[in-house]
Formats: C-alpha cells, structure tokens, sequence
C-alpha cells in the first residue's frame, strides 16, 4: 500500500514537471525568445561560474584545512618522510597551477560572457607565449622528475647484508610471515610443490635444506625500529600486494616471481601511540591488489619494538618445526639431530608427543 | 599558415557525377537496422552508449550503497539481484566485485570508446571533411554489428549463475585466470573475454575506416592543416587503436589459452584449494605489460575525442579562433606518440626492475607538457571571447575543469616514489575518474548537445540542457574530489568494506557524501534522457547553423540524407576557426566561403590565395607529400 502511495506521488511528480517544462517551452515560443540566440541565461550562467568557483575553493580549503589530522596519516619510517616531503612539494606545486588555471577559467566564462554587438579578439596563435607556457612547465616537471628520480633509486637500492630479513607471503585471505631463525639467520628454501596446509606447511618449507630448521612462522609480523628491514615478498595463489599505510611501504605480492621491498622504521609502535594519544593503536599491513572475495579483510597486525626488545622476542618464538614435529620423520637420518638442535626440540619432548 | 603546396590541377570534381539528390529506396531493415550511412551509424552507437552508461552508473550506484551506507539493509534490492544480495540484506562481497568490475569494463570501454568515437567518429569524420559517407560504409556496419554481438554477450554475462567477471577491469591473472579462485572467473570470464574480442574486432573496422577516410574523401581544398580538430582528434584516437587494441587481442588470447588448454603463459608456482598447480613458469607480469600497453593508450583513446569536440565547441562559442591551432595538433600528436611509451606507470611497485620505473617515470611527465599546453591554450581561446553559454559549451568547460583537476594529480602518481603510497587507493580512483572518465563523458555529452541539431534536425531544450549540467558539473566535483582525501588517508581500492580496519574507518561521513552525490548525479542524467528522447520528435525545429559554425556540416540540409550534401559537396578555402575575424560582416565565415567573397576581412597573404581559388571549373588540389 504505502509503496503504491510513494509510486502515485513519484508520478504526479513528474506530471508537474513536465508541465512546468511545457509551459516554460510555449512561454518560449510566444516571447520569442527561443529564436534568440542568446538569452537571459547567459546571464545565469555566466554567474553561476563564480558562485561555483568560489563555493568549490572555499569548500576545499575549508576541508584541507579542518581536517588536516584526519586525512593524513602519521609517517613511520625514513623514506617515508622523503617520499612525503615530495609529496606536499608537488602538492604545493600543482595546487598553485589548479588554483590560478580553474580561476582563469571560470573568471573568463564570467567576464568574457556573450555582450550584444561585441566580438570576440581575433588572436589565432602567439608563438612567444606559447614557448613560454611549454617551457615553463617542462622546467617545472623536470624538478619534480628528478628529485623523484633521486628518491626513487634510494629507496630501491640494494639492501645492505645486516638488514633483517622477513618473508610476507600472501595467499586467499591472509598474510603469512617467516623469519629466518635464530640460528643461523637464513630462510630455507621452498617450494611450492611442497605446500601442504592441512599438515601444516603452508610456506612449502623445502626440510632437505638445513637453513629451514630453526624458522619460525609467527601469527603477527615484528620488526625493529632503527634497522633495516627488508621484506621478501611472495604469493601462493593469486597477485596481493603488501602495504603497510604508516611505513609508506607497498609492493606486490605475485605467484612465480619472488619481489622484495627495503625499508628503515623510525618510529615503533608505542611511539605511535604516543605520537597520536592512542593506547591502543596497532600497525597493520594489509592488501592492496584484488585478489577474490576477501580482499578487503586481509589484515595482518604488525608491531614494531625496539632493538633489544626485537631480539628478546624473535629468542622466544618456538620454531616451526618444534610446532610441526611430523616433519621431523621426513628429514633425512643424518641431518635429523642437526634439526633437533635448530629447532630448538629436546629428545624427551620428542618421545612424549610421539 | 599552411605550408603544404598547393597547385592547380585539371582534375575536375571526382564526385560530381555521383548525384545524392533523390534518397535510396530504404525500408526499415536497411534504414534503421542494417545501414550502411555513416550518421545512422553513428546513432546506432550513441544510442548503445546511452544504454550502457545509463547501466554502468547504476552499477556504480549500487556499489556506492554499499560504500556509503555500509549497515543499510538493502533486502529491498532482491527483487532486482536475486542471491546476490546476501539473506541479511547485504551485498555479496563477491558481487561487490563484479560491480566494480562490470562498471569499469562499460564505462571504459563500452560507453567512452564505443559510446564516444563510435559516435562522433563516425556522425562527424564524413560531414566535417567533406565526404558522401565512410570508406566502407559496409565494413562500418559491420563494426556496429561486432559491438552490437559484444554487447550483447558482455549483457548476458551479468545474468549467469557464477556472476560476471570480477577480477577488476583489468583482469590480472592468476585472479582471472583461476575460477577456483573467484566465482566470477569461470563462465563470466569466459563471456567477457569473447566479448572484448568481438569488440576489439568492431574497434578495428571502424578504425581502418576512420583513417581511410580521413586520409582519402577531403573534399577539394580540405588539406590537412584546415582540418577542424575534433578530426584531428577523431584520427589520431583511430592510430592509437589500431595499434595498441590488437596487443589486447594477443594478452587476451594467451589468457584464453591459458584457461582452457591449459598452457602457461602468466601462470606459475600455484598452490590453490588445497592443491598445487602444474603450471610453471609462466609470469603474470607479463600479461600486466601486455594489457597496460593497450590499457594506457586506451586512457587517450577516450579522451582525445573529447578534447577535439570541446576545441571545436569552445572555438565556436567563444566566437574566437582556437588559439595555437598548431600546437593543438601538435600535442595531440605528440600525446598520441608518448602514449605507448608511458604504460608501465601502472606497474611500478609490481617488482619490475626499478630502473625501468625511472625510464617510464621520466616519460610519464614529459606527457604533462602536451596536456599543460592544451589547457593553456583553452584558456587562451576563452579570453576576450564573446561566449554563448550554450549546454555543449558548458560541458565543454566543465572537461577542461576536469582536465585541470585531474591531470594535475597525474603528477603525483606519475612520480615512481610517490605514487609507492597511492598505487591502488582513492586517491587514482579520483585521479582517473575526473580526467579520463568525467572529462571524457562531459565530452561526450558537450558533442551530443552540439550536434544534436545535425543529427535529428530538432534542438534539445537548451534550459534543462543547463539544469542537467549544473547538477551533474557539481555532482560530479562532490563525488570524486572527496576520494582524494580518502586516498591520501591510505584506503585501499575496491574494498567491500573498511569496518575491519580500526585505523582505517574514519571517513563514514564523506563516503557518505559522497555516495549521495553518486546518486543525485544518476538521476540528474534522467533530465537528460528525458530532453534527448523528447527532442528527437518533440523538439524545436533546427535552423541550418544553430550555432554560426564554419565547419563543413552545417552547410548540409538540416535534415541530411544518405550521401550528405544533394549535388557538389562544397569546396574548402579557409581553416574552420574564422571566427571574429576584424573587418567581417558575421562574426564567423564558414569554411567554404573563399577568399575572393571576404575582400573585407582577408589578411595579406589569404589575398595571395585568391589568385588560386579556381575561378574557372579547375580545382585547388593540396597536395601532400
């Protein structure tokens, strides 16, 4: 009943309207003034572009401004900063070009509106102003493309060989971290092949190879402040792609083709919750390439500790292997007390799980 | 100006024997259906385009439901989605995917390459150059009719049990080459990869046609440099396609391939549902660098025409000559080459070497230059122009807002260091949505306003024509200029939801705004619909040059017939933008008026050309090489 009542009102609408419209059509007709080329609307619309330029701009400043804090994010990490300082440079750049351009344009439809009997200024081409207007811009953007340039090629540069170094593999719909070990601080090789989730090798940890026996594979991700990480970046499935909002790092996760990110935090988690009032703040690093159903959910939650307090925790972490005893069978006999030591498992622990 | 050579030669009109007085003996089926007249044609497409951008909104409205009013029950859509609305009134997040998905395959593709150079390509090249029809008038029909069959499987694929495509519009493998790993990977994938195919093919005809054409049917006089520029535009956009649509056609090929026959090409090192693929070897990127180098060409595809239409509508109504026509062509021509050296800009945080990411970074921003110099000399045309706010110009200001607006957040993502942060957030979704999405519609709807008068003999009411482009010029700026603050903020795209994310759920309140101005903006179009259909038969008589144009097709009748021009098509003298020439009558002189008939207003070396304009039967034949 009440849905008949919203369609009969709908309708009557539209009646009205349209009768508006013819009206405002036969009116048209007897005043002749759609024979006209120009009408009152000129007027109208000339005006209008004011209104609209100046209600846009006010209405941008106002949000730039008032809600700065909240559209910003916090950085955390040193190229980070650098990437954000190129940011606002660009942004102070271009924002002067967008102001006075969108001024000039709405400023001339206003005031170069159609005037009865004037014409328009003959003025096909101006070889000098137009060298000036290609010129200037190119400088411009080549400031721009090389201090870019520059921070680009820092950021890829080669990691060096004390950086920490963690795997991130993405798969439908998590995130999944291994560290190389205590031990002997290198990642086993894999294999796909080997991946096995229901007994529990979801990395296809490849255990002939003796590096692998003391990784560890956490539920959420850790590393240090003031040192440098650098993220082994995998996909098992379909293309994910890893991002980490505060410390400005992204980069594709994809199946086949193993890709890597370096990067230096400067600031640990507790110092970001000092920095914006919020005990409960966390890092995360989550998805930004489409990957299914559950894209939008793959979280991971991601601290960041001081040093020392990095290397107590990474100490604490029991191996993978320790976790996944079954695997130990499948190690070859002579390596198997090697393992053991790794992993970090006692013989009499051993026995009483067996 | 022209520098070509110019010589007189015995050859007489070529077409003048070819009498277009009486009207072929049609009947409906080779009128309306079947034709093989280009401006048919070319309402054939606009018509399509309607249909499909008014679907490829709808889409995006209901996605932008989902956004907006994330803990709104939506039980009420059933009716319409059936399962796809989950039973406690939600969106089904796959479905979620399939709507982004969908929605930019139509608007990309569907709408703003079919829609708008189907369109004005085919309804402008022959009439603006001076030709009885296209090259091929069949070849051309069949183009429509490969669009027709594509749209109609790209249609079906929406209504399949497993959901349309819903990879994203860009259908990265593995993703949309697994259906185990997304529903909408099986038989609606299958559908849209035969769909782009069929559409590839139609893209292809016509742009062999459009090229020919330009090439071949100027009329006499009708040389290159006094080509108005929406043909200019309207050509290049054909070389660019030509050139990069069939790398989609191979990228699409290999994924076929690589979904049914079970070969490698982007697949590789695959552990999926619990069991490991044995497909090695191959590399997704690859199928990335495949698809961006038509992907980004596609971008200028879209918004060349755009460009040429609001050059020629901003020319005409600011009654003003096109300032720096030249350069005009030159950064269009420049644009169109750098366009297939930039497509990588896509990729930079894919893993690819980081060296070729400076390459592609440098020459990303070189394009800014060619784009700089255009909006620049837009601004010039405006100044101490004497301009007539009609619904065309109107939108034609509006793209170049957008052009500003958009193009300048370009730099930003062109930038390989910075754009490690916004790859993949709101803040590109912004991006292209203002420059190459709303710049190219209000294109688009600035050339359907402006030619309407040519194409139906009737005018659309100019006041809702202002009324529509008010609601959707700030509709538009309140949708999508939002979405930059939400990108800076980090929030990722295509993300069914961010109620998950406790740092990332702060901006309710202008997604919010921002979906209600979607949703104003849809139904604003209806204003549009409404006056387009109605002045088709309802509408106000056209006179013969509603806007005191000067290119070529105004001097057709009103109601034009197949062949264009009844008897000699009209002989080219002058370049199409004298308008408020000092010393002339009209503040505008046609391009088929010669020198000899404008004493008044000739500049010296235009009297030097009078000698030339045949006063006997001979023709001035501009030749080119």
């Amino acid at each position: 009943m009440f849905g008949i009542i919203i369609a009969i009102g709908v309708l009557l609408l539209l009646v009205i309207l349209y009768t508006l419209f013819r009206i405002g059509t036969l009116v048209n007709v007897v005043k002749g003034t759609d024979k006209k080329i120009v009408s009152t609307s000129n007027k109208v619309n000339g005006a209008l572009m004011m209104l609209f330029m100046i209600g846009g701009f006010g209405f941008m400043f106002w949000y730039s401004w008032v809600y700065f804090d909240k559209y910003t994010l916090p950085v955390a990490s040193e190229h980070g900063e650098l990437t954000d300082q190129l940011f606002w440079v660009t942004t102070a750049v271009t924002g002067v070009v967008f102001v006075i351009t969108n001024v000039l344009l709405f400023y001339f439809g206003w005031k170069y509106q159609y005037k009865e009997g004037a014409r328009g200024k003959f003025y096909p081409d101006n070889v000098k102003l137009e060298l000036l207007w290609t010129v200037v811009p190119a400088i411009v953007l080549s400031v721009l493309v090389f201090t870019g340039l520059q921070a680009w090629s820092d950021i890829t540069s080669k990691a060096s060989d004390d950086a920490e170094v963690i795997e991130v593999m993405g798969y439908q719909f998590a995130w999944a971290v291994r560290y190389p070990g205590v031990k002997d601080n290198q990642l086993g090789n894999y294999d796909y092949k080997l991946i096995d989730d229901i007994k529990g090798n979801q990395f296809g940890i490849d255990i002939t190879d003796e590096n692998s026996y003391d990784d560890f594979t956490p539920l959420e991700m850790h590393f240090p402040k003031g040192k440098e990480v650098l993220l082994k970046i995998r996909a098992r499935d379909v293309l994910h792609s890893v991002f980490l909002p505060y410390q400005r790092v992204k980069m594709d996760a994809v199946p086949g083709q193993p890709t890597h990110f370096k990067f230096l935090a400067n600031k640990s988690t507790q110092d970001m919750r000092d920095e914006i009032g919020d005990p409960e703040f966390d890092y995360f690093l989550t998805c930004t390439e489409i990957c299914g159903r559950g894209h939008f959910s793959m979280k991971l939650k991601v601290v960041v500790d001081e040093p020392e307090d990095y290397e107590k925790w990474k100490a604490e972490q029991q191996t993978w292997l320790k976790l996944n005893p079954d695997y130990l069978e499948e190690i070859p006999a002579e390596k198997r007390e090697l393992a053991k030591i790794k992993a970090g498992i006692e013989n009499t622990e051993l026995e009483a799980t067996l | 100006m022209a520098t070509a050579d110019i010589h007189i030669s015995e050859e007489t009109h070529s077409d003048g024997h070819h009498e277009h007085d009486h009207e072929h003996s049609t009947n409906f089926w080779t009128h309306y259906v079947f034709t093989t007249d280009h401006k048919m044609i070319a309402k054939q497409f606009l018509i399509s385009g309607i249909f499909w951008a008014l679907l490829g909104g709808i889409l995006s409205v209901i996605f932008r439901l989902q956004l907006g009013f994330p803990e709104a029950q939506l039980g009420w859509l059933k009716p319409f989605l059936g399962d796809w609305i989950t039973a406690e009134g939600k969106i089904d997040p796959e479905f979620y995917l399939a709507l982004v998905t969908m929605h930019g395959t139509i608007m990309v593709f569907f709408v703003l390459t079919a829609g708008l150079s189907g369109t004005f390509s085919n309804f402008l090249i022959p009439l603006q150059i001076g030709a009885r029809d296209m090259a091929s008038g069949f070849m051309n029909m069949l183009s429509y009719w490969f669009f027709f069959a594509s749209s109609v499987i790209m249609f079906t694929s929406l209504f399949i049990e497993t959901g349309p495509a819903s990879g994203g519009w860009v259908i990265y493998p593995p993703l949309s080459a697994l259906p185990q790993a997304v529903n909408g990977s099986g038989l609606g994938m299958t559908l849209w990869l035969t769909s782009m195919a069929l559409f590839i093919v139609s893209t292809l005809l016509g742009g062999i046609n459009y090229i020919t054409t330009v090439i071949n049917l100027r009329t006499n006089g009708m040389s290159f440099s006094k080509l108005p520029l929406t043909i200019w535009a309207f050509f290049l956009t054909a070389i660019i396609g030509l050139l990069s649509f069939p790398v989609l056609f191979s990228a699409a090929l290999l994924l076929i391939f690589d979904r049914s026959f079970g070969t490698s090409f982007y697949l590789s090192d695959i552990y999926i549902n619990g069991e490991a693929l044995p497909n090695q070897g191959g590399s997704p990127i690859l199928f990335q660098h495949l698809f961006w180098f038509l992907g980004h060409p596609e971008v200028y595809i879209v918004l060349l025409p755009a460009l040429g239409i609001t050059s020629e509508i901003i020319a005409t109504n600011s009654r003003k000559p096109i300032f720096g026509y030249k350069a005009m062509v030159g950064s269009m021509l420049f644009i169109a080459i750098l366009s297939f050296i930039v497509w990588a800009h896509h990729m930079f945080v894919t893993g690819m070497n980081p060296f070729l990411g400076s390459v592609f970074m440098l020459l990303t921003l070189i394009i800014a230059v060619p784009s700089a110099v255009k909006v620049f000399n837009y601004l010039a045309t405006l100044w101490k122009g004497n301009i007539r706010f009609t619904p065309g110009m109107l939108f034609s200001i509006g793209l170049v807002s957008f052009f500003i607006s958009g193009g300048l957040t370009g730099i930003f993502l062109g930038n390989s260091a910075i754009d490690i942060q916004l790859h993949d957030t709101y803040f590109v979704v912004a991006h292209f949505h203002l420059v190459m999405g709303s710049a190219s519609f209000f294109g688009l709807m600035a050339g359907v306003y402006h030619w309407f008068p040519k194409m139906y003999g009737r005018m659309m009411d100019a006041k809702l024509g202002y009324i529509h482009f008010w609601l959707t010029f700030v509709g538009v700026y309140l949708v999508f200029f939002p979405l930059h603050y939400i990108g800076i903020a980090g929030y990722p795209r295509r993300y069914y939801s961010f109620t998950n994310f406790d740092a990332l759920n702060s901006f309710s309140d202008l997604n919010m705004l921002v979906s209600i101005a979607a949703i104003l903006t849809l139904a604003a179009q209806f204003i549009f619909l409404f006056n387009f259909f109605y002045s088709i038969w309802r509408g106000r008589k056209a006179p013969a040059n509603p806007w005191q144009s000067n290119t070529l097709e105004w001097t057709t009748p009103i109601n034009p017939g197949h062949g264009n021009w009844p008897g000699e098509i009209p002989t080219v003298y002058r370049w199409p933008y004298d308008y408020s020439k000092p010393g002339a009558e009209e503040d505008f002189i046609p391009q088929h008026i010669p020198y000899s008939e404008t004493p008044e207003s000739n500049l010296d070396h235009e009297n030097e050309l009078i000698k030339l304009e045949g006063a006997s039967d001979k023709a001035i034949i501009v030749d080119e090489k």
